[in-house]
């Protein structure tokens, strides 16, 4: 396990450093930087004001070099300077992160909490009304995509309430802020509810036909037991890989639901800096990206070992 | 009809709230505003949008401005400012401001004379080394300027090569604040420092920008309001129904289209909404250095391919104006009456026959319906942009040219078109004050850095020059015509039509003047106050 968890480890690093090299050359690729949009933004066609702001900005330098002094500031944990707002990157980035970590918490802690208990519920209830119903429901969140939902419930919430549940303000309390996140953290989170759902009652029915299930069932256990104990257990690894992969889309998914609902969060902020080419900001919002997804990979695969005693990793 | 009755709405709306008795005022409160988008930075100087101009105007002052009063900016109607009073000497080049004394910046220092002679030698580009901006959108706007100088703490004398009597009404723009000497162009782009009556206490990207009343201000009993937030929204869907809501008490400059208005009415019957030009309009760049457009002849058949009509009706319901470069009147002080519209060339009623001298140009050149011209409308991936572009390539079909979309990133729009890497493209332009100085130089001067499309042509050069000296209004009015003629004849930006757009504001909003020839004006605030 030691040996696995070093080698886990490297490859992690690996990874981060391709990504790093990826995202940087990318960028670059792009056509236009940042100095031709901030004189675009000003509609002049004056290159010589382009060349001026690109030397200030360092942009002139070989682009190795422009990598090396990037990679160099992460690892001492300075992040550079913003381009468009020329303040500190941390700054600009560090008061966002909580509220997109926030949200997609509540988006995620939503579609396990409705996926998982309406697709077991759909699979011992099966070809009954109420399977029928879920599906339904399941299939309606599949379907509809998370800013025409969050729309809807803005105009919802308009007409019948007189209010627009979006982010004009700071929350002055928890409880405000749990209140203002969960109306959009729901929108964005009932398609991956959907997806949960579907996936547990299919890997569910598939558990439920097994042989030791008819075992337990034999041995006298009480419904209850055989489908929450013995068959949810092992129906849970394939929707815990897909809850893996459904928290690194909730990024996607957290772009568009913060514009609907205002909220200033790191998704959003992520968009602009790419409209605008702000390379600091883009660069480190990705790593940032980047490592949580490389994280929750190596979070699933050990939840697998937690799952399924069988499954060990070699040394 | 329709446009006539939107301004006679608006303008009873505005002569309602102008006529609010004085002792109604009440002081305090704060503003919420919706905003459209962040703004590139908070400099003014620096910018070339009202998504700046709306938010920081209020922070700053200018030296003289167009009375926040009236509706309709023009030279007769300019009003002090920082300056107290100004006077010219006996052969117009030599303009001395007698300046306010006792003003001070937002830091504490005091204002003087050497902060102006310092912003207008960066402007006019005397002094680059000055460091309070980085970028100069406007500089042509200030190439008359040969000197400045300085006479005590409250005096100042712009010096011009020439007469030019459209230099005071160009100091009155949103875009001509003056700015402190002391502060460096990086604060000015983040937490500007201004004379005005608000200081801004916070701009986030993505969140707010948030203003606070200057107890210091040098008006003695304003601005009313203790503050003004704008937010910002960038979904317009979320914007209008924050206002619907009550959550905004003004929406963003011309937010509201006009099927948009039906809803806003529809779902809160009390707002006030206004219609106003934005002196923006919609034209055509045609790349006159590369084939096929290199030809004069098929830029001439494009200026008549077009039918203005369609555009506004499909754009705005019908409320888009039909103009040449100019404003056109009432809200237009040196466009074209209609009936002169007329005259020019494309711009007559019988597009069938407009369409008709096109196809002959078309087939003259070796063009028809078997062997059509295939080019690309290039534009910037907007939808503002995308939409009259899709109209144009319909009416296109009509003279044999097969046009194909190419939408542009936003961010490389105007890369492209300066390194002349298009055909034929859609394009907004958008006028910081309703003057053929202000227009004819920044857009088709030779030497201007926002003539994007490096248009050059030394007669019409001539021409801008001329009319620029001009003091007989009448006179120069005649040659600005001559020049939007000249223009349309060869092809530089054939316009399309002025859009027409909504601003609404809650009931409690009062003492709010809309100005209806420049959006870049007019947002002050110092008056507005709230009844709530």
């Amino acid at each position: 396990m030691g040996s696995y968890l070093i080698r886990r480890f490297l490859l992690m690093a690996l990874t981060l450093f391709g990504m790093s090299v990826l995202i940087f050359v990318m960028l670059r690729l792009v056509p236009g930087n940042v100095a031709d949009i901030l004189v675009d933004s000003a509609g002049i066609a004056d290159p010589k004001e382009k060349a001026k702001i690109a030397k200030e900005l360092g942009l002139d330098r070989p682009i190795h070099e422009q990598y090396v002094s990037w990679i160099g500031g992460l690892a001492r944990g300075d992040l550079g300077f913003a381009y468009i707002s020329e303040r500190p990157a941390i700054e600009e980035i560090a008061p966002r992160i909580p509220i997109s970590a926030k949200l997609a918490g509540l988006a995620l802690f939503f579609s396990v909490i409705m996926g998982v208990p309406l697709g077991v519920i759909s699979a011992v209830r099966q070809n009954t009304a109420l399977d029928y119903s879920l599906r339904l429901v399941s299939l309606s969140g599949l379907s509809l995509p998370s800013f025409w939902l969050g729309l809807l419930i803005l105009m919802a919430s308009v007409q019948w309430f007189g209010m627009i549940p979006i982010w004009t303000n700071e929350p002055r309390s928890i409880l405000e802020e749990l209140m203002l996140l969960s109306i959009p953290a729901a929108a964005v989170g009932f398609r991956s509810s959907a997806l949960i759902m579907r996936l547990t009652r299919s890997s569910m029915l598939e558990v439920l036909r097994q042989d030791y299930i008819r075992t337990a069932r034999s041995k006298g256990a009480s419904q209850t037991t055989v489908n929450y104990v013995h068959a949810l257990r092992n129906a849970l690894l394939p929707v815990v890989t897909i809850i893996g992969i459904e928290a690194a889309f909730l990024v996607g998914g957290l772009i568009v639901t913060e514009t609907v609902f205002n909220i200033p969060g790191v998704a959003r902020f992520l968009v602009e800096a790419i409209l605008w080419r702000d390379y600091p900001i883009v660069q480190n919002l990705v790593m940032l990206i980047a490592f949580v997804v490389v994280m929750v990979n190596f979070l699933v695969d050990m939840a697998y070992m937690a799952l399924d005693p069988r499954i060990k990793f070699a040394d | 009809m329709r446009i006539r009755l939107a301004f006679i709405a608006g303008g009873l709306a505005a002569a309602v709230v102008i006529a609010a008795p004085a002792f109604a005022q009440k002081q305090g409160g704060t503003l919420r505003v919706s905003h459209r988008d962040n703004p590139p930075s908070a400099s003014v100087h620096e910018e070339a949008t009202i998504s700046v101009n709306m938010p920081f105007m209020s922070v700053f002052n200018n030296l003289v401005m167009f009375d926040p009063k009236e509706k309709i900016n023009s030279p007769d109607k300019i009003v002090p400012e920082l300056a107290e009073s100004w006077s010219w000497n006996a052969d117009k080049t030599k303009l001395t401001f007698k300046l306010r004394s006792g003003v001070k910046w937002h830091d504490g220092k005091p204002f003087s004379s050497k902060d102006v002679k310092c912003t207008w030698d960066a402007l006019s580009g005397i002094d680059e080394k000055q460091q309070i901006i980085r970028k100069n959108p406007r500089k042509v706007w200030y190439k008359n300027v040969k000197e400045i100088t300085t006479n005590g703490d409250n005096e100042v004398t712009f010096t011009l090569a020439r007469e030019q009597p459209s230099f005071l009404s160009m100091l009155a723009a949103g875009y001509s604040p003056v700015y402190p000497c002391h502060v460096d162009s990086r604060t000015m782009r983040s937490k500007p420092i201004g004379t005005g009556p608000f200081k801004v206490t916070d701009f986030k990207r993505n969140e707010a920008i948030k203003l606070v009343r200057n107890p210091d201000y040098w008006k003695k009993g304003r601005p009313y309001l203790d503050a003004i937030e704008f937010k910002i929204v960038p979904n317009r869907s979320t914007r209008v129904l924050g206002f619907v809501a009550g959550e905004f008490d003004l929406t963003f400059d011309s937010d509201i289209t006009f099927p948009l208005l039906k809803d806003v009415k529809g779902q809160k019957a009390d707002a006030i909404c206004e219609a106003r030009p934005t002196n923006v309009h919609t034209n055509l760049l045609i790349n006159r250095d590369a084939p096929p457009f290199d030809n004069p002849k098929l830029r001439e058949a494009l200026v008549y391919s077009l039918d203005r009509q369609p555009f506004s009706d499909i754009l705005s319901q019908g409320n888009d104006l039909r103009g040449a470069t100019m404003l056109p009147p009432p809200a237009g002080v040196w466009g074209m009456t209609q009936d002169e519209l007329q005259k020019l060339p494309g711009f007559g009623p019988d597009i069938g026959k407009n369409r008709e001298i096109a196809r002959g140009i078309m087939k003259e050149l070796g063009y028809g319906p078997d062997k059509p011209l295939k080019i690309k409308v290039a534009t910037r991936n907007i939808a503002i942009y995308r939409d009259p572009a899709v109209i144009l390539i319909d009416q296109l079909k009509q003279i044999y040219i097969e046009a194909e979309l190419e939408p542009i990133d936003t961010t490389i729009w105007y890369n492209k078109i300066q390194q002349k890497n298009y055909q034929v493209g859609l394009n907004l332009t958008g006028a910081g004050l309703d003057d053929p100085d202000g227009v004819f130089y920044e857009n088709f001067y030779s030497t201007s850095d926002r003539n994007y499309t490096a248009y050059k042509n030394p007669e019409i050069d001539k021409m801008i020059d001329e009319q620029s000296a001009m003091t007989d209004v009448n006179k120069r009015k005649a040659m600005v015509t001559k020049i939007e003629q000249a223009l349309l004849k060869d092809g530089a930006r054939p316009p399309i039509s002025h859009s027409v757009s909504n601003t609404c504001w809650a009931p409690a909003v009062k003492n709010l003047v809309l100005q209806h020839n420049s959006i870049y004006n007019g947002w002050r605030l110092e008056d507005v106050w709230l009844d709530r």
